[in-house]
């Protein structure tokens, strides 16, 4: 390995890198537009969700107290709808954008009054699972408060939440140590992939295995580059989150490791994937189907501990799960331990696929 | 003078079929050596074994008395290259090209003097891929020079160039050869062989059909020298009657073998004599393209009449 060569192949990677302007723009500009973009959608504080109410028991007490039951909960804004019978609130509500509804039926107000059991109905779509979710804690709150009331009793039990660690974490907090990954994957993979089989096509490498540069110093320099730019981006992506959407994170030297061994796992991946490539073009499908399953299931937008487990079981297999859970570990949680134990698990995985990739990357045909 | 490259009995196989079949050759160090041949007569694989890009199935090659596949590393510090249609990184610039070869060599070669030498100064800061063919070719020329090279392998330099490119090309390959420099030269261009080889060799179907001087291989294989004359019949049969040259005669043209030079003169005499009237000639000698077609020609029919090729 000779410093010089290698330098002088890390300026041309720059030079070429700096000037084709595409690179640049996905390592560099996409994942800033991604952390605002997740951050403009995810951190604006929710208005709760609107709750169509049609009330076919008119002025009855009961009826009213549900109603402050439910406004008191603070989980849904109540809309009042009239003349809406039974069989037209369902449609009335599938015409509506926000389609959660409740349906007071006539009869509520004598029913509590006599202790007679009675059901209210309410209209959920499940494909909105969060309105869902909130019109049905809403009313089951307030209709505890009822059957509470009418039983004149007490409530012995209680319960406060708090969060995990003392602090508590929002989206934004999640997305950048996600959205670091993201990068550090994407960045290498696609461009080292290419490089690799495109520059074997056009004999690239067979004129640079007519100099004293070696496949080592070469694919050296190419993690330098990579390692740069993650660098830069990572720092980017960092600056963005605290700046603008008020990201709380700890920034320590332990995030330095996952971004040089990231880079080097990655680069070496590209490698070994354009390698065994016959064309570019094969060298492409290859690069995707190993990049695409792991760009969505390591973390990088959704949580892995909110996936069903055989899906959670499939992210551990994921090289990228194990570089951003460590950087969870460090940047939220101040978890040394799994922090060291993921970066044990990326530095073997990226020793063996490096080594894999030497084998198989060759200057010229035997 | 000892060899630059010397070749004995090279063989390459891709599994039955025979690229390279037992050549034999060597080139003096200082000389231009140019190898021709039809494609697919085995002259890409041929060099790509001397440059230690691919290795052989047998026989013994040494350039510079190393064995360019197991020696390869301490070859390519002596040798430049050209492969066949250089490509090179496409935002690069000529002048950091040559910068990164140097830096690469460990040399600090001085950009200004390469780019002048292959006439590219004027795009030294030009990205690569602005770059017309030829001055591609250029560039190419100039990065195999960086390591000041003994000998320079280049790979078909002037296909598909222009003729101003491809003279500029010729231009640098006679002066390396004036500093004293062994070039290994392939192309499809015979007339740029034989203006700049010493020696050529031809092979076709993986084996050497002739090698030597250029001139040498003209006057062994070529037809005689021609006296053609424009004019019809009257004058070829003058000529039929009065000597015992082989005249033809064929759209206003007439041809008069010569067997030796003194012949001319018995045409001319005998022109006089009969006063026949003529208004222009001129001399027609095979050229190597000429030869080299006859030659190839000749194998090619050998072997689909399935005779024993020669």
């Amino acid at each position: 390995m000779n410093a010089r060569r290698i330098g002088a192949d890390l300026l041309l990677t720059a030079r070429g890198y700096v000037r084709s302007g595409i690179g640049l723009f996905f390592s560099l500009v996409f994942p800033v537009i991604l952390i605002a973009l997740f951050g403009l959608i995810f951190s604006t504080g929710s208005s709760p969700p609107t709750l169509y109410v049609a009330n076919a028991d008119h002025n009855s007490a009961a009826s009213e107290a549900l109603l402050a039951a439910l406004n008191g909960t603070g989980a849904v804004h109540v809309q009042f709808v009239e003349g809406q019978t039974a069989a037209g609130f369902s449609a009335y509500l599938g015409r509506q954008q926000d389609s959660i509804g409740l349906l007071i039926p006539s009869g509520f107000g004598d029913a509590y009054a006599n202790g007679t059991p009675f059901n209210l109905s309410l209209y959920v779509n499940p494909g909105d699972a969060a309105a869902a979710g909130a019109a049905e804690g809403a009313l089951e709150a307030a209709v505890n408060e009822l059957n509470l009331a009418h039983a004149r009793a007490v409530p012995t039990v209680g319960a406060a939440v708090y969060q995990i660690g003392g602090v508590s974490y929002s989206y934004i907090d999640y997305l950048v140590p996600g959205l670091i990954g993201f990068s550090i994957l994407t960045s290498p993979m696609f461009a080292m992939v290419d490089v690799t089989s495109s520059y074997r096509k056009e004999g690239l490498f067979r004129q640079l295995s007519l100099t004293p540069l070696s496949r080592a110093e070469w694919l050296t320099a190419k993690i330098l580059w990579y390692t740069l730019l993650t660098l830069v981006s990572a720092a980017l992506m960092i600056g963005m989150g605290y700046l603008f959407f008020g990201a709380r994170l700890q920034i320590t030297a332990s995030i330095l490791p996952f971004l040089v061994l990231g880079p080097f796992l990655f680069v070496s991946l590209g490698m070994l994937a354009g390698s065994v490539a016959k064309t570019p073009e094969s060298a492409a499908i290859i690069g995707n189907i190993i990049t695409f399953p792991m760009m969505f299931l390591s973390g990088t937008f959704f949580p892995v501990s909110s996936f069903s487990p055989p899906l959670q079981s499939f992210a551990h297999l994921l090289p990228l799960y194990y570089i951003i859970d460590g950087l969870e570990a460090v940047m939220l949680y101040g978890n040394t331990g799994r922090a060291v134990l993921d970066l044990a698990v990326v530095a073997v995985i990226a020793v063996v696929i490096f080594l894999a990739a030497i084998v198989a990357f060759r200057w010229r045909e035997t | 003078m000892g060899a630059a490259i010397e070749v004995h009995g090279l063989i390459k196989s891709y599994g039955t079929t025979r690229a390279v079949d037992g050549i034999e050759f060597s080139v003096p160090v200082g000389q231009v050596f140019a190898f021709l041949g039809p494609n697919g007569a085995g002259k890409t694989t041929t060099t790509e074994i001397l440059e230690g890009l691919r290795p052989r199935t047998g026989g013994e090659v040494r350039v510079l008395g190393l064995d360019p596949w197991t020696e390869g590393a301490r070859l390519h510090r002596r040798i430049g290259v050209i492969p066949q249609e250089f490509h090179f990184f496409e935002k690069i610039h000529p002048r950091e090209a040559i910068e990164y070869y140097g830096a690469l060599f460990g040399l600090r070669p001085d950009p200004r003097t390469l780019l002048e030498r292959v006439h590219l100064t004027d795009k030294a800061d030009a990205k690569f891929d602005t770059l017309s063919g030829g001055q591609k070719q250029k560039l190419g020329l100039a990065l195999a020079l960086v390591n000041n090279p003994e000998i320079c392998f280049l790979d078909e330099p002037t296909t598909g160039l222009d003729p101003q490119a491809r003279r500029a090309i010729w231009e640098v390959i006679q002066a390396l050869r004036a500093e004293g420099r062994t070039v290994f030269l392939t192309t499809h261009y015979l007339e740029e062989a034989e203006l700049l080889a010493d020696q050529v060799a031809i092979i076709h179907r993986g084996r050497i059909i002739v090698h030597g001087p250029p001139a040498a291989i003209v006057a062994a294989h070529g037809r005689p020298d021609r006296l053609r004359f424009d004019g019809g019949p009257e004058i070829a049969a003058v000529l039929r009657r009065e000597t015992p040259l082989s005249v033809s005669l064929r759209d206003h043209e007439v041809d008069v073998e010569l067997g030796v030079p003194a012949d001319a003169r018995r045409v001319f005499a005998a022109l006089e004599r009969a006063g026949v009237p003529w208004e222009r000639f001129r001399i027609e000698r095979d050229t190597l393209e000429e030869v080299f077609v006859r030659l190839v020609g000749r194998m090619d029919d050998g072997v689909l009449k399935g005779e024993a090729a020669p």
